[in-house]
Parts: structure tokens; C-alpha cells; sequence
């Protein structure tokens, strides 16, 4: 096997991950801020792309797709964290997974209804046409683009949570939401707030993967499980780890693919699997984050 | 322990019903003590309610299944999202003994009731050792590993294709000879077996065991703490609950005589979760409830429109804000508040 | 510790919600239809995936074979017998396939079942009805209900196999020293599509290069690209189906793979076509059991086409949705040949039938009872070329109606 092959195989798997951090980071970070397991996440995803697809048909410009099409869906998230996962607060773990759950058919057969059952075409946009030599081999440029944007996405996540006072007010909320209500902090619009921000995430990873896939309504629920394994593995409400988490699956994809392809999703679960059953708060998460 | 995110509450248990109904008086404790016959004479009018008696078939073996995972997730609190892999693999043992091994159908059943348990009781034992959601993770995520295993193991399970050729169309037990065909027939010689499922779990439910599960549910601290062996309850929980839905899994290899591949994939382990919620879990007949209201709407639905799956989600969010309880659930209460 | 700020604010009550309910499910209690059991009328039951990804290619069939239905109705019915279509809804789901299927021959008491679009569907649906005695014309176009394990004589497929689509293709684009690379579907039906394709390959001379599996329903392909491109292959053949076939198609073009080498599948589908547009699918040549475009070289397809426009709004019919007829009219056909439903007569009647609805000459194969007909190979045609909308298509060739491209009794293990 020849070495610029592999190198490929490499460079695949690493912009692959990238992809797959992006569709993981909107349930990571509704996990660790809220500790809400979105199971409408893939449908989410979805219906970004389709938004996308819609704002594009209107205007003619892929451009504002990427742009208003993650901040509207961003919103819808907020009016459902506000009207549905809300009222579940001080019940059961479970029943916000459960709503979601729900949720998730409902919006697939809203989007059936509203956009048909067939696949639409997403042309990629003219400007990121065709193909770059990278030395190794071919590599479409729009891939390129993706990278570029999911490492634009993390470096402003990391500087808002990070580094602003809405960032701090997430994290310390995230810890302890009582302290922060007795501080007189009105965390419920935080929560909102957060929701939308992760939904929105959820919608621009739609949005980027639609040139590269068909728009179709089925087309959430293979993220949905490939983000959990992410997610699952990284450490559920880390940035970092979901970064790191999702490059890893991604590689571990791409070279199983040069082996044994049909083997890819066993591997998958089977990695996820393995996380939790050793270190079920994954590579970066904080322990305590349970029950 | 503090609350670290808006939706921890570990006593927040507000849709299961209370645990002592047996000690109750009045109509209730007599509803309890003849939950049995009663469910099993509910169970013989079935088809003859139901416009098909596939769907009555249907609904008892998704019933089984139901009444199977409630042991789990109603009455100990543990919402497991794998529960498919148990009701697959009972199907699937059933059929490659049938298909491969040549054995008799009661065989079959029983061995695909023990392969099923067995794998509950593996992939219990990993399991337990987590908590709260990443209970609900792992249990998908190794539920999904058996239904990628039997895809790839298709000379065995037939893959894609699903599992045929072990159609049992004559049954002689007892010196009775049963046309397994004739839909009727066939759907009470599967009744005996749910009657049986429904008294196994009853008996459970009665036991200390049961006690002890309920009250892990309540509070798994103070359960511990009054020196239960928590993890063991669990598990043991755990592979009851599997070795129902493995039997469930049986039955519905007899029934449709093949077994699709889907009946191990996390969605069928979803609609095995909202019917037992809508029926009301933590309830003895509640789940029966849940997947008889849960088919009947799908069936009716898709009648009416192809876009059923909308009404069907909504219909389970509104459960999930409003009535968490489920039908029977709701119903009882309602009953005891009056 | 209960959350006090975040306590639940909607103002319905739990009485008012259980009122909604008890409204809701009287409503659900209500008489079921209740159909004439006039043993007059014939039925045939029509399951299909209504709900899920193929919906529209459903859709389309159900279209079809209602035409097929109605053109019949309109000539005094089967020995002056109405016939209904009883169409149900088999969400794509094996078990609730065999489930309608039960419930057609149950409740419904149907005459014969024609249907299923996924291969799992057709064996679940066969299954079900080679065990009761029903007649049952599957029309998904897989070739596993050929064989010996699943076949019955109540058994028929009356859609293309694999095997003979992979032999028009590849009739069509390999040539002798070739290299030929191959992306497969992981699963039953993808592994037939490269079993064909070698095997006409073999014959033809072209060098197999590598074979790449794929996980069935995999979003992306870019890591199975790079190795794709290490292997120089000259031809690329796809072997998968439905939203497979439409994203690794898209991606191979992404990835520039279209310039150096040829793509080609078993079966170019109209709805793929569709969901990514002309630019993508230029120059990808595939095989089909149908094109509207036939019309000027097939008699049968002008009428048919004809009778859709009239019915459907000048709409032409897809290539899924021509099974639908085809499927259809052969058992309606068979039938009044027949002179009722008795299923033996029906059976015996079907053997025997020559049929030449749609696409040309048509008959079922006696030992497997597959429809032998002719396989259309087809380019898609790039944007300028279109004179219209729907003119997705060029027709390269028709390889006629054969017995030769179809694996022979002997190795489908059944006697002749």
C-alpha cells in the first residue's frame, strides 16, 4: 500500500471528523449546559438543510442559506426549549429524551408534508466548485471550505464560552444552577438562550452537508446516531472533547474503510460502547455529570 | 446532592404509580389480585374487537413485549433504549433453530426465551455499572452492536433479507393439532403464551423482589442504604425484563414466520418505549394498554393519511407534557381520586 | 428537590386533557369500513412502502396500477367481474409486510397480491403467501425470490433481476481488457448487483480491479474515494440503490472521478436523477425496465404513456411506476385468460401468458417464473441536451426480451 494512499485515507478521515464534530457539537453542548438529551438532534440537522435549501431557492445565493437558515432554525429551538422541554423541568431525567424522541417524527413527516418525500438537489455553490490537487491526491474544495468553517465555528465557541461573561454565565449555570438564580442571574433566559445556540449549530451543520448530500427527509438519522457515539465519546458538554472525540471516530472510520469497510459502524458503536462502559464521562468530560 | 443541570431530581418520579397497591382496600386491591384473569379474559375478546385479527396478534405480542420493559423502566426506573435487541435475538433463535438446527417449535421457543435472557443478562451486567442517561446511551449503543452483528452475519440471520423458511403451519400439543394458519387458532395458542408472561411478571411484581425494585426506583440511596444489594436487584430486573421481550421476540417469529432485521434496530427499541409510556408505565396492564392505543392509531392512521407517523409523534408529546401517566395510568388515578 | 421556578405553567388541567381523550378515542372506536362482501368483485391486494424513502416511487405505482385496473373495469371488468385494487401501506417494514399481507388474505379475502419494492419486503410478502396458497407477483427488482429457498409455484416477479440488468450494462460499456473497479452495497442486494456484473464481465474480457463495500445507507463516500482513485480503474461501476446511489454518485463527481473514469450503474432510477440534478448524473449510464422516451420505437409504450397523460395530466410514467402497470395488468391478463381466480387456473394461466403492455414482448419463465423481457441501457443526458423537463434520458440501446441473461434453472437450483 503506497504511502500517498494512506496519507489520503488520513486526510479524508480527519475532514470527515470534521463533519462529524459539527453535527455533534448542538447535542453536546444541550447535554452539558442543560442536561437534556436532544433526540430530535438528527432531525434538527435536517430540517436546517432543508431551511437552507429554502432560503437559497428564495434569494439564489447558497450564502444566505449558511447565514439565515441556522439563525431561524435557532429560533424555532428556542420557542421549543421554552414551550416544550421547559414545562419538563423538576421531573423525571427521562421524559425530556422522551419528548424529543417524538419530536423527532413529528418534524421528518412535517418536512415530508411541507417539502415531498423525494430528494431535492443542493448544487454546490459555483465559488467552491471542482477539485484542489493536495500533492496526494484530489480533494474537493468545498470539503476544504467545511473544515475551514467547523475550525472558524470551534475557535468562536471557545472565545465565547470561554472568554465572555455569557460564556462564564453558561458554565457556572451548567454547574449550579441554584446559585446562579440566588446571584439574581435570570438563568431561564440562559437556558433558552443555550438551546437556541445548540439547535442553530445543529441547523449550520445541515446546511454545510447538503451540497455534499442529498436533501432528503431521512437524511438526520444516521447524524443523530453518529453524533451520540461522538459525543458519547468526547465526554457529553465538551467542546474539546467533542473536537477530539470526533476527529478520532473519523479517522478510525476512514482506516477501517481501507480494510474492512462494511465493518465502519460496528466499530463505531463498538468504540462508544467501550467508553462507557470504562469511562462512561467520555475522554474529557467531567465526572458527576449523571443522574 | 446538588443539582447540577434543571432536570436532575432523583425523587421526581411523577408519571409511575405509587407501590402499594396490593396492601390498598377496596376495588383496588381486588383489581390487583385478579389482575391476572382479568387481562386474560380482556385478552381472549381481543379479536373479535379488533377489525383484523393480525393486528390482534400483533397487539399481543407487542403487549408481551411492553409488559416485559415495564418491568424495567416502569416499576425500577431504568430507561433503557436497547430493549429490541432481546425481542430480535428471541426471534432470531427461534427462527435459526427452526431454519438451520431442524428442531420442533416448542424448542425453538424455549431456546430462543434463554438465548434472549442470556443476552439480556450480558448486556445488563455491562450496563448497570452506569447511571441515569448514559444507562440509556449504553443500552443503544450495545443494541445497535447486535443489530450491525446480524447484518453482517447474514448466512445465518439472512441479513438484509430477514430470516424465512421456518413457517410452522401445524401445531400438536396435547393431542390437539392446531392449524397455525387459520388466524384464530393461531392467535390464542400465542394468547396461552402471554397469559403465561403476564402471570410470570405478576408473580414478580408480588414478590419482596418487587418491593425491592420499586423502591430502588423511589430512591435508589435509601434503598441502598436499607442494605439491599442494589446492583443485583437490577440486574436481575434487567434480565427478567429481557427474557419477556426474548418471548415476545418468540411469538413474533411464529407469527409472521420471518424475522425482519429491523426488530433489532434502536427504533423499534423507541416504539417499544412509546408504547409502554403512552399505555402507562408502572402499571400492570398499562403497557397492553399503550400498544394496543399505539398499533390502532398507526393502523387507523395510515388509513386515513400517509403522514399517520405526525399524529402518532405529537399524540406521544402530548402524553409526555400532559399525561405521563399513559392511558391506564391516567385512568386509574383518576378513578382513585374520585 | 423539586425546580419551583420551572414548574409547569400550561393551563390545561389533567381532567381537561383525559376529556380530550376519551373524545379522541371514541373517535378511534368508530365502525370500521365495512366493504361489501360481494364475491363478485376481484380484488387484488397492492401493498407498498406509501410511507418512508420511496414514497413517490410508490406513489407512482399505485398510480400505475390503478390505470391498469380501470382500463380493465372499462372493458366490462375480468369475465365481467369488477376488480378492486386494495392498496395498503407497508412503511418499507418487513414485519408490517408480512402483517398486510395476513390481513389482505385474512380480512380482505383478496384474490391474489401484487407488490413490494424492497427486496426484504418481497420474500417477507412471499413468505406469507406461499404458505396459504395465494398467488403473489412481486415487483421488486431483486433477484433472491428467484431462488430455490424462496420460490413457490405461487411465486412470480414480474420486475428485472439484477443478473439481467448488470448484462445490458455491461454488453454496453465493458470491453475486453478493461479495468473495472467496483463500489457495492454491503447487503443481499447490493452483492447480486456485483455478482452480475462480474459474471457478464468475466465473459466480456474486463479486469476486475477492486471491490469496495460500503455500509448500507452511508451519508458519506470520501473514504472509499482515495482507494477508488489508487486503482485507476477505467470504468466505476455502482452497485447500490435509492439515496446510495444518488450521494455516491455526487460524490464521486465531487471528487472529479467522473473525468477519469467512467461511471456506470446496474440501474439508473428516475427519483435519484431527480434529487441531484442533470450536472451530477451526466454521462452515468445505467440500465432500466422502462423509459417514457420508448414511445417512438415501442407501440405498447405510446399507449401506455397515452392512457397516463389522459388520466394523470399530460404526467408521463416513471420507471418504477411502469411495475405498477406491468405488474398489474399481466395478473388481470392471466386472469381472463384463466376465465376467473381459481389460483391453480391462475397459476397455469400465468405460465403460459405472452404479454406486450408497455415495453414490448413479455412472458414468465417457467422454472423461476421471472418475466422475461427486454432491458433498456440509458445515458443521462447532460442540461443542454433536454427538450424538456423530464427528458432525463437517452436510449442506448434495447437488449431484447431473453432467456440467455438469466441465470440458468440449473444454478438458480430449481428443475426445468
Amino acid at each position: 500500500m503506497d504511502f500517498s494512499l494512506i496519507a489520503m485515507q488520513l486526510f479524508s478521515g480527519i475532514a470527515l471528523g470534521a463533519i462529524l464534530v459539527m453535527a455533534a457539537l448542538g447535542l453536546s453542548i444541550i447535554f452539558g449546559m442543560l442536561g437534556v438529551v436532544n433526540f430530535s438532534h438528527g432531525a434538527m440537522f435536517m430540517v436546517g438543510a432543508y431551511a437552507g435549501l429554502w432560503v437559497a431557492s428564495l434569494t439564489g445565493s447558497f450564502w444566505w442559506g449558511l447565514f439565515v437558515a441556522p439563525i431561524a432554525i435557532g429560533m424555532f429551538g428556542m420557542a421549543v426549549e421554552f414551550l416544550l422541554i421547559r414545562p419538563l423541568y423538576g421531573r423525571s431525567v427521562d421524559d425530556p429524551l422522551l419528548l424529543t424522541f417524538g419530536l423527532g417524527y413529528v418534524l421528518v413527516e412535517a418536512v415530508r408534508i411541507v417539502f415531498g418525500s423525494d430528494g431535492i438537489p443542493f448544487p454546490t455553490p459555483s465559488q467552491l466548485r471542482g477539485v484542489v490537487n493536495l500533492g496526494i491526491g484530489y480533494f474537493p474544495i468545498y470539503r476544504l471550505f467545511v473544515v475551514g468553517v467547523v475550525g472558524a465555528i470551534l475557535l468562536a465557541l471557545w472565545l465565547l464560552l470561554g472568554k465572555t461573561k455569557f460564556g462564564l454565565i453558561v458554565r457556572a449555570g451548567a454547574r449550579d444552577p441554584q446559585i446562579m438564580r440566588v446571584l439574581g442571574v435570570d438563568i431561564g433566559k440562559v437556558w433558552l438562550l443555550v438551546f437556541g445556540l445548540g439547535v442553530g449549530l445543529t441547523a449550520l451543520g445541515g446546511v454545510l452537508a447538503a451540497p455534499m448530500r442529498t436533501v432528503n427527509p431521512e437524511m438526520g438519522s444516521l447524524v443523530l446516531a453518529e453524533a451520540f457515539v461522538v459525543t458519547v465519546i468526547g465526554g457529553m458538554g465538551s467542546l474539546v472533547g467533542s473536537v477530539v472525540a470526533g476527529l478520532l471516530v473519523g479517522i478510525a472510520v476512514s482506516m477501517t474503510a481501507l480494510i474492512a469497510p462494511e465493518m465502519a459502524q460496528i466499530v463505531m458503536f463498538a468504540l462508544m460502547a467501550l467508553v462507557l462502559l470504562i469511562r462512561p464521562q467520555g475522554l474529557f468530560g467531567k465526572s458527576g455529570v449523571q443522574a | 446532592m446538588t443539582n447540577i443541570n434543571p432536570i436532575a431530581s432523583p425523587l421526581a418520579s411523577a408519571g409511575r404509580a405509587p407501590a402499594t397497591l396490593a396492601t390498598a382496600g377496596g376495588w383496588r386491591a381486588q383489581l390487583v389480585k385478579w389482575r391476572v384473569p382479568l387481562s386474560i379474559l380482556a385478552l381472549c375478546l381481543l379479536p373479535w374487537v379488533l377489525p383484523s385479527k393480525a393486528l390482534a396478534v400483533n397487539v399481543l405480542i407487542y403487549g408481551v413485549v411492553c409488559v416485559g420493559y415495564n418491568l424495567l423502566f416502569g416499576y425500577t426506573g431504568l430507561l433503557s433504549f436497547g430493549h429490541a435487541a432481546f425481542f430480535g435475538t428471541g426471534a432470531y433463535i427461534t427462527g435459526i433453530t427452526i431454519v438451520h438446527f431442524g428442531l420442533p417449535w416448542y424448542a425453538a421457543v424455549m431456546l430462543g426465551v434463554l438465548g434472549g435472557g442470556l443476552l439480556a443478562l450480558v448486556i445488563g451486567a455491562l450496563s448497570i455499572r452506569t447511571r441515569g442517561i448514559y444507562f440509556s446511551m449504553v443500552t443503544l449503543a450495545l443494541a445497535q452492536l447486535v443489530y450491525y452483528v446480524a447484518l453482517q452475519a447474514s448466512n445465518w440471520t439472512g441479513g438484509e433479507n430477514g430470516l424465512r423458511g421456518f413457517t410452522v403451519s401445524k401445531i400438536d400439543i396435547f393431542g390437539l393439532h392446531i392449524n397455525f394458519l387459520d388466524p384464530l387458532q393461531k392467535y390464542y395458542v400465542l394468547m396461552a403464551f402471554a397469559g403465561l408472561a403476564l402471570w410470570f411478571v405478576s408473580r414478580i411484581l408480588n414478590s419482596p423482589f418487587g418491593a425491592v425494585i420499586e423502591a430502588i426506583r423511589e430512591n435508589e440511596t435509601r434503598a441502598r442504604a436499607c442494605g439491599y444489594n442494589v446492583e443485583r436487584a437490577k440486574l436481575m430486573s434487567f434480565t427478567l425484563s429481557g427474557l419477556i421481550c426474548a418471548l415476545a421476540g418468540t411469538l413474533s417469529a411464529m407469527h409472521l414466520a420471518i424475522v425482519p432485521l429491523d426488530s433489532l434496530h434502536y427504533q423499534t427499541s423507541g416504539m417499544i418505549v412509546m408504547m409502554t409510556l403512552l399505555g402507562g408505565a408502572g402499571s400492570f396492564f398499562g403497557p397492553f394498554v399503550g400498544a394496543l392505543a399505539f398499533l390502532l392509531m398507526e393502523d387507523v392512521f395510515s388509513i386515513w393519511t400517509s403522514h399517520w407517523q405526525i399524529v402518532v409523534g405529537s399524540v406521544f408529546i402530548l402524553f409526555v407534557l400532559f399525561l405521563p401517566k399513559g392511558i391506564w395510568g391516567a385512568l386509574l388515578a383518576w378513578r382513585a381520586s374520585k | 428537590m423539586t425546580d419551583m421556578k420551572h414548574t409547569a405553567f400550561f393551563p390545561l388541567s389533567r381532567r381537561a386533557a383525559l376529556k380530550g381523550l376519551g373524545a379522541g378515542a371514541s373517535l378511534l372506536a368508530m365502525p370500521w369500513i365495512v366493504r361489501a362482501q360481494t364475491s363478485d368483485v376481484i380484488k387484488i391486494g397492492f401493498p407498498m412502502p406509501l410511507t418512508g424513502p420511496f414514497a413517490a416511487e410508490a406513489k407512482d405505482q399505485v398510480k400505475s396500477a390503478q390505470l391498469a385496473v380501470q382500463q380493465i373495469n372499462d372493458k366490462g371488468g375480468v369475465v365481467g367481474r369488477k376488480v378492486e385494487l386494495l392498496v395498503r401501506d407497508d412503511k418499507l417494514n418487513a414485519g408490517e409486510a408480512a402483517t398486510r399481507a395476513l390481513e389482505l388474505i385474512e380480512n380482505d379475502k383478496v384474490n391474489a397480491i401484487v407488490g413490494a419494492l424492497s427486496s426484504a419486503i418481497q420474500l417477507a410478502t412471499n413468505e406469507v403467501t406461499r404458505a396459504r396458497g395465494m398467488l403473489y407477483i412481486s415487483i421488486s427488482q431483486s433477484d433472491s425470490i428467484n431462488e430455490v429457498k424462496d420460490f413457490s409455484k405461487y411465486t412470480f416477479h414480474e420486475a428485472l433481476n439484477p443478473t439481467m440488468t448488470t448484462a445490458a450494462v455491461a454488453k454496453h460499456t465493458f470491453k475486453m481488457g478493461a479495468r473495472v473497479a467496483y463500489l457495492c452495497a454491503d447487503y443481499a442486494y447490493g452483492h447480486e448487483m456485483l455478482r452480475g456484473f462480474k459474471r457478464a464481465g468475466d465473459a466480456i474480457g474486463a479486469v476486475t480491479v477492486g471491490e469496495i463495500l460500503h455500509p448500507i445507507g452511508a451519508p458519506d463516500y470520501s473514504t472509499f474515494i482515495p482507494r477508488i482513485s489508487a486503482m485507476s480503474p477505467d470504468i466505476l461501476c455502482i452497485c447500490n440503490f435509492g439515496r446510495d446511489q444518488a450521494n455516491s454518485i455526487k460524490q464521486a463527481v465531487d471528487f472529479g472521478l467522473k473525468d477519469r473514469m467512467k461511471i456506470v450503474v446496474p440501474v439508473i432510477l428516475h427519483n435519484q436523477r431527480l434529487a441531484v440534478g442533470p450536472d451530477v448524473f451526466e454521462g452515468v449510464i445505467g440500465g432500466s425496465n422502462y423509459y417514457w422516451g420508448m414511445e417512438d420505437t415501442v407501440p405498447s409504450a405510446k399507449v401506455f404513456n397515452d392512457a397516463f397523460r389522459a388520466t394523470h395530466g399530460g404526467a408521463t410514467p416513471t420507471d418504477y411506476g411502469a411495475y405498477g402497470y406491468t405488474g398489474v395488468m399481466s395478473l388481470l391478463l392471466a386472469m381472463q385468460a384463466a376465465g376467473g381466480t381459481v389460483t391453480d387456473k391462475m397459476v397455469a394461466s400465468l405460465e403460459g401468458l405472452k404479454y406486450d403492455v408497455a415495453k414490448g414482448p413479455q412472458y414468465y419463465r417457467k422454472c423461476d417464473h421471472q418475466s422475461v423481457q427486454s432491458v433498456l441501457v440509458l445515458e443521462s443526458k447532460k442540461k443542454a441536451e433536454m427538450k424538456s423537463d423530464l427528458d432525463f434520458f437517452k436510449i442506448l440501446a434495447t437488449e431484447p426480451a431473453s432467456e440467455s441473461v438469466l441465470r440458468s434453472c440449473a444454478e438458480l437450483g430449481l428443475p426445468t
